[in-house]
């Protein structure tokens, strides 16, 4: 539970989420019927919400830099391989 | 324009056209604001200043608006503050609207016990008249209108300048030459120097429009109105009936197509609605960018204002840094030039003021993404923002339609001396900060910045100096008067009442606290109790006499 706080990181990563299936099924629930575009700006005002929850400017740049990792700007989809 | 004529401004032929090059210690190139600023300041000081205009009036259009409280302030040592306000209207409310609905207001003035309000609109040719003005009625300061500054040859010791009169071109030599030429600064570009940045793209339409009308004197500013679909608009009074209308264009509109009254008229009637009466007073379009000179300083040449650095309009940081530039130069320019300080403390005219402009750029910019997002992600989250800020407090925070002016704390200046150890100060002026005024009761008037007033000032809190140490302090080389609040009446020492305890509560001025101001009202040094030594040293770094060491130290 505290192992973030042992690895000296301060975003937690190790499993938090008590139902992780339920909310993920609410997850994508939320974006039915709307357009990319629509759902561009719904995911827009969940980090801006969630952001704004966390606060603390050195998790939420970690968790930045972890959403950035292995996102490649010459791969049409971003990822490799 | 209706509510304003242009005054057409004259001179007698400069008398070095019939004679040898004439000496002055200061020349300042360019009377707009800054420029005035700074000739003003030096003449009041008894330094004979020539200041050169290549034009015969003041700005044609207005162009800055928003005149900030501590400009205001610094218009108020400068002998112009009351004329200034009084002509201008005060303002304390914005609103921000997202497309058809309001999603927030603000009010700048959550507190009463200031001299001066937040801001005041008012078009800049009123402020320029307003300062030449002050400027006619100082006989060391001398304007010479169309006299275009077309040479300047820097030397070690003068500067020497060529200027182009209508009778011919003459030359003068100036120990210092202060750059107030503007934006593109032709003197800049004569010493081949840079202002070096970014360059934004989207276009911007400025219309003042004479309405009378009962919007209020707020500020309102849209992110894609109904009437403006896509892009942003502000509304914003200024004095006698003219409110200042921008709009964004995008960055493919032709500034010449949308300059037309037939293009303008549309708009502002989709804005501002059928039954309103109104007329254009003048009307621009514009690009902006962000920008700064790597240094303001090069020998005796001096860079201020829209020469040293440039902004975006949002915020209103333009012309109201360049007038904190001039308040931050003349008094190091004057004790330079007295012997009383080396050349050096005026590199920290550029240290302090350059770290400014980087705040001033920062802060710009920032906003200048926000309104105009230049990637689809950047305008989904600048959307939800807006969305969000209807609702949620949080996002009002980060809805940027310009964080508005204020004055540079300079922080960790080598001007300043560091606090003693263990003393803590729960002041709302931090080292490093342009003083706060609260009112009291006193020979020289009701506001605390009137005594920070003419040079140093040590303010005191409930603590009798001895008068020894006042008289010493008051005639030293750099000197410095005694201001203290409550007490026992020493000589010497101006005695202010707190009335409404506000600058106890303001200062965390527990008996025995000491602050030393400089002569432009910047916190250098503070304790917790009085020692001569203590204030002599500080008033020493302050003018540079640390500087000299830790450079020579490097």
């Amino acid at each position: 539970m505290t192992a973030h706080l042992l690895s000296g990181t301060l975003l937690n990563t190790q499993p938090n989420i008590q139902a992780p299936d339920d909310f993920y099924q609410e997850l994508v629930d939320m974006h039915r019927d709307l357009s990319a575009q629509q759902s561009a700006l719904v995911n827009a005002k969940l980090i801006l919400l969630l952001a704004n929850h966390v606060g603390d400017p050195a998790i939420l740049r970690e968790a930045m830099r972890a959403a950035r990792q292995d996102i490649d700007p010459d791969q049409p989809d971003g990822t490799r391989g | 324009m209706k509510t304003y004529l242009n005054p057409i401004y004259s001179c007698a032929a400069a008398i070095e056209l019939s004679g040898p090059p004439h000496h002055w210690p200061v020349v300042v190139a360019g009377a707009g604001p800054v420029g005035l600023c700074a000739a003003i300041d030096l003449a009041q000081r008894g330094i004979d200043v020539m200041l050169l205009d290549e034009d015969n009036t003041v700005s044609v259009g207005s162009r800055a608006i928003c005149w900030a409280k501590r400009t205001l302030e610094i218009f108020d040592r400068l002998g112009c503050g009351d004329c200034i306000v009084g002509k201008g209207v005060e303002w304390n409310v914005g609103r921000v609207f997202f497309r058809d609905e309001q999603i927030y207001q603000f009010d700048l003035l959550p507190e009463a016990g200031h001299r001066r309000p937040a801001f005041i609109n008012l078009q800049q040719y009123w402020v320029e008249q307003i300062l030449v003005e002050r400027c006619l009625g100082l006989p060391q300061a001398e304007l010479r209108w169309q006299n275009k500054v077309v040479g300047v040859t820097p030397r070690s010791d003068r500067v020497a300048i060529r200027v182009a009169a209508p009778d011919g071109e003459y030359t003068v030599h100036a120990d210092w030459l202060i750059v107030a030429d503007g934006a593109r600064s032709p003197v800049r570009g004569m010493l081949g120097l840079e202002s070096e940045g970014q360059a934004f793209h989207d276009r911007f339409l400025i219309a003042d429009v004479l309405m009378h009308s009962d919007f209020p004197t707020e500020r309102w500013f849209w992110f894609d109105p109904p009437f403006h679909r896509h892009q942003s608009a502000l509304l914003h009074r200024q004095a006698d009936n003219v409110w200042r209308i921008d709009f964004q264009l995008g960055p493919d509109a032709d500034p010449e197509e949308e300059k037309k009254p037939e293009k303008i008229m549309p708009r502002l009637r989709a804005m501002l609605g059928d039954k309103t009466e109104f007329e254009i007073e003048w009307a621009s379009v514009y690009t902006f960018q962000c920008r700064r000179m790597r240094s303001f300083r090069h020998g005796r040449a001096l860079f201020v204002g829209d020469a040293a650095h440039l902004v975006s309009p949002f915020g209103a940081r333009g012309a109201n840094s360049g007038i904190q530039d001039v308040d931050n130069l003349i008094w190091k320019l004057e004790l330079v030039m007295a012997g009383q300080a080396p050349e050096s403390l005026l590199d920290s005219y550029d240290t302090e003021r350059a770290f400014a402009a980087d705040e001033n750029i920062r802060h710009s910019t920032r906003s200048t993404d926000f309104i105009t997002p230049k990637s689809e992600a950047s305008r989904a989250f600048r959307d939800a923002t807006l969305l969000l800020a209807k609702h949620h407090a949080f996002a009002r925070r980060l809805v940027n339609s310009g964080r508005l002016s204020l004055p540079t704390t300079l922080d960790a200046s080598v001007l300043s001396t560091p606090d003693r150890a263990g003393e803590a100060f729960a002041s709302v002026v931090p080292l490093g900060g342009a003083a706060v005024d609260a009112p009291v009761e006193g020979p020289r008037g009701v506001w605390l910045l009137l005594y920070l007033d003419g040079g140093f000032t040590l303010l005191v809190f409930d603590t009798s100096v001895p008068a020894d140490a006042v008289e010493a302090l008051a005639n030293d080389a750099n000197s410095c008067n005694v201001a203290q609040v409550g007490g026992k009446s020493v000589a010497g020492a101006s005695r202010i009442e707190d009335s409404e305890r506000l600058v106890a509560a303001r200062y965390d001025g527990k008996p025995g606290t000491c602050y030393l101001f400089r002569p432009d009202q910047h916190l250098c040094a503070r304790w917790r109790s009085f020692d001569l030594q203590s204030v002599r040293a500080a008033i020493a770094r302050a003018t540079g006499q640390a500087y000299v060491e830790a450079m020579e130290a490097a």
